[in-house]
């Protein structure tokens, strides 16, 4: 399936988890937020949260220097 | 009325028809609360002083260190181990006399920053913990007062503003402190100098926007830097009806 990630489209294999992805993408899961189609997606649902085709994802660092 | 040495002073923002007299008296006449005076502090209070923002807070309990000054441009070599707080009020006194600096040396917390952040019109989070940006975000939603957060990492920064009540907050989009294990990766590592420049001066602009009433403010999108691949993004954010800050209003 086709997703859009931070304005990028990519691929992903059907069924991905939202965690799934995030270890595709070698991020840890607890140093970002996930947004998905504009909606933040909990992290206690990140295991179970199953991404569709046409999705749109965006996933934010925590940055905390200043 | 603004004196004939204001006039000359502010004479490029008097010929932009969206300031002129009446937003420069605004700016005069406001308060502005900058929490941090290190990298993203440095190049806000800088501007917001030559802009004529008429009372500019600045809190940090740090002083100058040699390594600062790699990219905390409002501090230079005469004030290494002063307190920021006047270093920074000897620099920006001389570029504008008029502006009134307040100086607060002290870290803050839950007890203080409440009714500090009551006394100004707009505060700018200029920390450099994301348990500092939790709080700060946390206590101008709960007085009601509008703030721009900032933050900065290695090569990427990000800012957001929140107009409390009216549009989503840093909560809204973060949800939670990551666990502490997390937090210092997120937090302490290299910065390009001059990437806090790009931040800080974003937020002193959405300050300078948000007094005059001008604009569009960063509202409702995370605005994101990445200075090696020299991109902005915008992530768009809506209120969280679970945000434990702001859902219940």
């Amino acid at each position: 399936m086709q997703v859009s990630i931070n304005g990028e489209i990519r691929q992903l294999v059907d069924g991905c988890t939202v965690r799934q992805m995030l270890e595709e993408l070698q991020i840890k899961a607890t140093r970002v937020a996930v947004e998905l189609n504009l909606e933040i997606v909990p992290k206690a649902d990140f295991a179970e949260r199953t991404l569709q085709d046409g999705d749109k994802i965006e996933i934010v660092h925590f940055v905390g220097g200043g | 009325m603004l004196t004939a040495e204001e006039q000359e002073r502010y004479s490029r923002h008097l010929m932009l028809p969206e300031v002129g007299p009446e937003g420069q008296e605004r700016l005069r006449d406001s308060r502005v609360l900058i929490i941090g005076a290190g990298g993203l502090g440095s190049p806000a209070a800088l501007y917001l002083v030559a802009a004529g923002v008429g009372t500019i807070g600045i809190a940090d309990g740090d002083r100058v260190e040699l390594s600062n000054l790699q990219r905390q441009v409002v501090h230079d070599s005469t004030t290494l181990g002063q307190l920021k707080v006047a270093s920074a009020a000897k620099r920006l006194q001389a570029l504008n006399p008029a502006c009134r600096l307040e100086q607060i040396p002290v870290m803050l917390d839950q007890n203080n920053l409440p009714s500090l952040v009551q006394r100004y019109d707009f505060v700018l989070d200029a920390t450099d913990t994301l348990a500092a940006k939790f709080m700060i975000n946390d206590i101008c939603v709960s007085q009601g007062i509008p703030f721009s957060h900032g933050g900065i990492l290695r090569f990427s920064g990000q800012t957001m503003t929140v107009l409390p009540g009216v549009s989503p907050c840093y909560r809204c989009l973060f949800a939670e402190l990551p666990p502490e294990e997390d937090r210092e990766a997120c937090e302490r590592d290299g910065v390009l100098g001059i990437l806090p420049g790009v931040i800080g001066t974003l937020q002193a602009a959405e300050a300078v926007k948000f007094i005059v009433g001008i604009g569009t403010l960063l509202t409702s999108r995370l605005l994101t830097f990445d200075l090696l691949g020299m991109r902005f993004r915008e992530v768009p954010v809506a209120v969280n009806p679970g945000c434990s800050s702001c859902g219940n209003r």
